[in-house]
C-alpha cells in the first residue's frame, strides 16, 4: 500500500467532486479495516462479560449471613462460611495499608514538591519497574524476609508482601493528585509566610486528600485480590486468626480460599470458592465505579 | 495598606532555627522514603539471590538445560517451566497485540459518542482490575470444558493458560498504545489527510510508526506480566514438569512451579526455588526495564 497519489489510477476518483469512490479499493480497505477494529473491540470485551456474569451467578446464590460468621466446613459437611478469611483479607491488606500508605505518600510528596529532576526521574523509574516485578516474586521475597527468620508463616508475612504490591500504586496516584493541585496555591501559602513544611503538610496534601483516598481504595481492592503473594506467605487455615499468638500463625484470606477450595471435589467447598471469588469481583467492581466518579468530578 | 506601613520598617527576622529544623527534616524523610523505592528493588534483587547462592553452587548453569524436579533425590532443573514461561507468553501476546492494537485505534478514532467511549474504555481497565484467581475459576470451570469440546485438549494445558494470559494482558497493550496514538501530533494526521490518506492510510502509514516506541514498550509490559502471571498460569496449566510440544498438553512455568511447591520446601529445594525466582526476576526485569525506557519516549514526542 502506498500514499503515491499522482500515480494511482485516476479513474478512481470522479474528478469533478472530492467524494470518495465508494468502490476505490482504498476505501473498502478503510471499510474493512474499521470493520475488523470494531469486531477486535468487541472481542476483548466478551471475555468481561462472560467472566463477571458467570462469577455473579454462581456467587449470588452463596450469599448467605453464615458465610460472613462461620468458619469453613469439612468435606462433604453442609453449611459454614469463610469469617476467618474475611478478617484475614482484612487484617492483612490493612497491614499493607498501613506501612504502604504512610511510605507511598511522603514518597510522592518527595516526587511533586521537594524533588530535583534527576532523582525524581530515577524515583519514578523504580516506581514502574517495582510496579511490573511479578507478584509471585514479592512472595518469594516476602517469604525470604519474614517466613525463613520467624520459622512461621503468618498475616505479617502476607501484609508485608501486600505492601510491596500496594506502593507502587499509592505512589503514582498521590504523585498524579499532588500535580492536581495549582502552582497558585502553594504561592499563596509560601506568600503568607508559611514554609514549605506547612505548606505542603496544611495547604496542598488536604485539597489533594479526596484523590489519594480515591487512589489507596484502587490499591485495596487491588491488593485484596492478589493471591500468588500470600500462597506461602499467609499460607491458609481452616480457623480465625490467633490474637494470642500476635498473628504469627497462618492466616486465611479469601483469594486463597477461592483458589484452594476451586480445585477440589467436594461441592460445599467449590461453591465457598465461588462465594469469594463473587465478593472479591464485588469489591473490584464497586471501587472501580466509585474511583471514575470521585476522578470524574475532581477540580481544584 | 497604610495601616501596616509601618512594619516595613522592621527587619524580617530569619526564621527560628527549630523551624527551619522541622522544615528541613521534613523535606529529608520524604528524600528517604523516595529513594527507598530504589532501595527496595535492591533490597527484592538481593534477597532472592542470596537464597538462591546455594542452588547456583550445586547446579550452576546445568539448572537451565535440566528437565527433571525431584525433591527426594534432590535434582532440580528449570527447563520445562522456562520453556512454558516462555511459550505461554508468545501465544498470550500472539493473539492479545493485534487486538490491543485494534482497540487502541477503535478507542482513539472518533467512531464512538466520548460518552460511549468513556465505557469502552472503562470496561477494558476493569478487565485489567479482575483478580486473576478469578481468571482461574473461571478458566477451570468455563474455559477448559469449552476447548475440550472443539479440540484435542483433555483438561488442563498450554491452551487454556495462554488465552487466559491473552485476555489478562489485553488491557495493558490497549491502554498504553492508546495514550501512544494520541499523543502523536494532530498536524501529523492532518497533514496526511491533506496529502489524501484516508483514515486507515494515515493509522497504517503515518499514526501507528510515529507512536511506535510506545506501543512496543506497552508490548514489552504486557511481555513482563505474562512471564510472571503466576495464578492463572497455575490453575490452568496442568503443571506437567516437562517439555510438551503440544498446546493441548500440560505444561509449567516458573511462576506456577514456585505457587506450587513453595509451601512444603525446605532444604536445597527452597534454594531451588529461589533460584528459579531470580531467573523469573531477571527476565521481568530486563524486559520492565527496556519496556520503560520505550514508553518514557512518549513523553518527549
Amino acid at each position: 500500500m502506498t500514499l503515491d497519489i499522482h500515480n494511482s489510477p485516476s479513474s478512481r476518483f470522479d474528478p469533478t467532486t472530492l467524494k470518495r469512490n465508494p468502490k476505490s479499493g482504498r476505501t473498502l480497505f478503510g471499510l474493512i479495516m474499521t470493520g475488523v477494529a470494531g469486531l477486535f473491540m468487541v472481542l476483548a470485551i466478551v471475555p468481561l462479560f462472560l467472566i463477571l456474569s458467570y462469577v455473579i451467578i454462581q456467587g449470588i446464590g452463596q450469599l448467605q449471613p453464615r458465610i460472613f460468621t462461620e468458619l469453613p466446613p469439612p468435606p462433604l459437611v453442609e453449611g459454614g462460611g469463610f469469617g476467618n478469611a474475611i478478617l484475614g483479607t482484612i487484617l492483612m491488606v490493612g497491614i499493607g495499608a498501613l506501612i504502604s500508605v504512610p511510605v507511598g505518600v511522603m514518597a510522592a510528596i518527595y516526587l511533586s514538591e521537594f524533588s530535583n529532576g534527576k532523582i525524581a526521574e530515577w524515583t519514578r523509574f523504580a516506581t514502574n519497574v517495582l510496579s511490573g516485578v511479578p507478584s509471585i516474586i514479592v512472595g518469594v521475597f516476602a517469604y525470604a524476609v519474614f517466613v525463613l527468620t520467624t520459622k512461621s508463616y503468618s498475616a505479617w508475612a502476607g501484609g508485608f508482601a501486600l505492601a510491596v504490591l500496594m506502593l507502587p500504586i499509592i505512589i503514582r496516584t498521590t504523585d498524579e493528585a499532588l500535580k492536581l493541585v495549582p502552582q497558585e496555591v502553594r504561592q499563596a501559602s509560601v506568600g503568607l509566610g508559611a514554609n514549605d513544611y506547612q505548606t505542603v503538610l496544611r495547604v496542598v496534601l488536604p485539597a489533594a486528600v479526596p484523590a489519594i483516598i480515591t487512589g489507596v481504595t484502587l490499591a485495596v481492592a487491588r491488593a485484596a485480590g492478589e493471591t500468588a503473594p500470600l500462597l506461602f506467605t499467609a499460607l491458609f487455615t481452616q480457623f480465625w486468626p490467633n490474637w494470642k499468638e500476635f498473628l504469627m500463625e497462618p492466616t486465611a484470606s479469601l483469594s486463597v480460599l477461592a483458589y484452594n477450595f476451586a480445585i477440589v471435589p467436594f461441592e460445599n467447598q467449590r461453591e465457598l470458592a465461588f462465594a469469594a471469588a463473587f465478593i472479591l469481583v464485588l469489591l473490584v467492581l464497586l471501587t472501580s465505579i466509585i474511583s471514575r466518579l470521585a476522578t470524574a468530578r475532581r477540580t481544584y | 495598606m497604610s495601616s501596616v506601613s509601618g512594619d516595613f520598617n522592621q527587619r524580617l527576622e530569619p526564621r527560628p532555627p527549630r523551624e527551619r529544623v522541622t522544615d528541613n527534616s521534613f523535606k529529608w524523610a520524604a528524600r528517604i522514603f523516595a529513594l527507598s523505592i530504589l532501595a527496595m528493588l535492591i533490597w527484592i534483587a538481593a534477597i532472592v539471590a542470596i537464597r538462591a547462592v546455594p542452588a547456583i553452587a550445586e547446579f550452576g548453569l546445568g539448572f537451565w538445560v535440566n528437565s527433571s524436579w525431584n525433591p527426594p533425590r534432590e535434582e532440580y532443573g528449570v527447563l520445562p517451566a522456562i520453556y512454558g514461561t516462555i511459550v505461554s507468553s508468545i501465544i498470550a501476546l500472539g493473539i492479545s497485540v493485534p487486538i490491543g492494537l485494534g482497540v487502541a485505534i477503535f478507542l482513539s478514532e472518533d467512531y464512538l459518542p466520548p460518552k460511549v467511549q468513556r465505557i469502552f474504555v472503562f470496561l477494558v481497565e476493569l478487565l485489567a482490575a479482575v483478580p486473576s484467581v478469578v481468571y482461574g475459576l473461571w478458566g477451570i470451570f468455563v474455559l477448559i470444558p469449552f476447548l475440550k469440546e472443539i479440540t484435542p485438549l483433555k483438561g488442563p494445558g498450554m491452551l487454556p493458560a495462554a488465552l487466559v494470559l491473552a485476555v489478562m494482558v489485553l488491557p495493558i497493550i490497549a491502554a498504553i498504545s492508546r495514550d501512544a496514538i494520541s499523543s502523536v501530533p494532530k498536524d501529523l494526521r492532518q497533514a496526511a489527510v491533506g496529502l489524501g490518506a484516508t483514515r486507515w492510510e494515515a493509522i497504517i502509514l503515518v499514526i501507528l510508526p510515529a507512536a511506535s516506541s510506545g506501543i512496543i514498550g506497552g508490548i514489552m509490559l504486557a511481555l513482563g506480566r505474562a512471564l510472571g502471571e503466576t495464578m492463572a498460569a497455575t490453575m490452568l496449566i496442568g503443571n506437567a514438569n516437562k517439555v510438551n510440544l503440544s498446546i493441548f498438553e500440560p505444561s509449567n512455568t516458573i511462576a506456577s512451579l514456585l505457587a506450587n511447591q513453595f509451601a512444603e520446601a525446605s532444604g536445597l529445594q527452597v534454594a531451588a526455588l529461589m533460584y528459579a525466582a531470580l531467573i523469573l526476576f531477571a527476565m521481568t526485569l530486563v524486559v520492565n526495564i527496556l519496556a520503560q525506557m520505550l514508553v518514557k519516549r512518549l513523553q518527549r514526542i
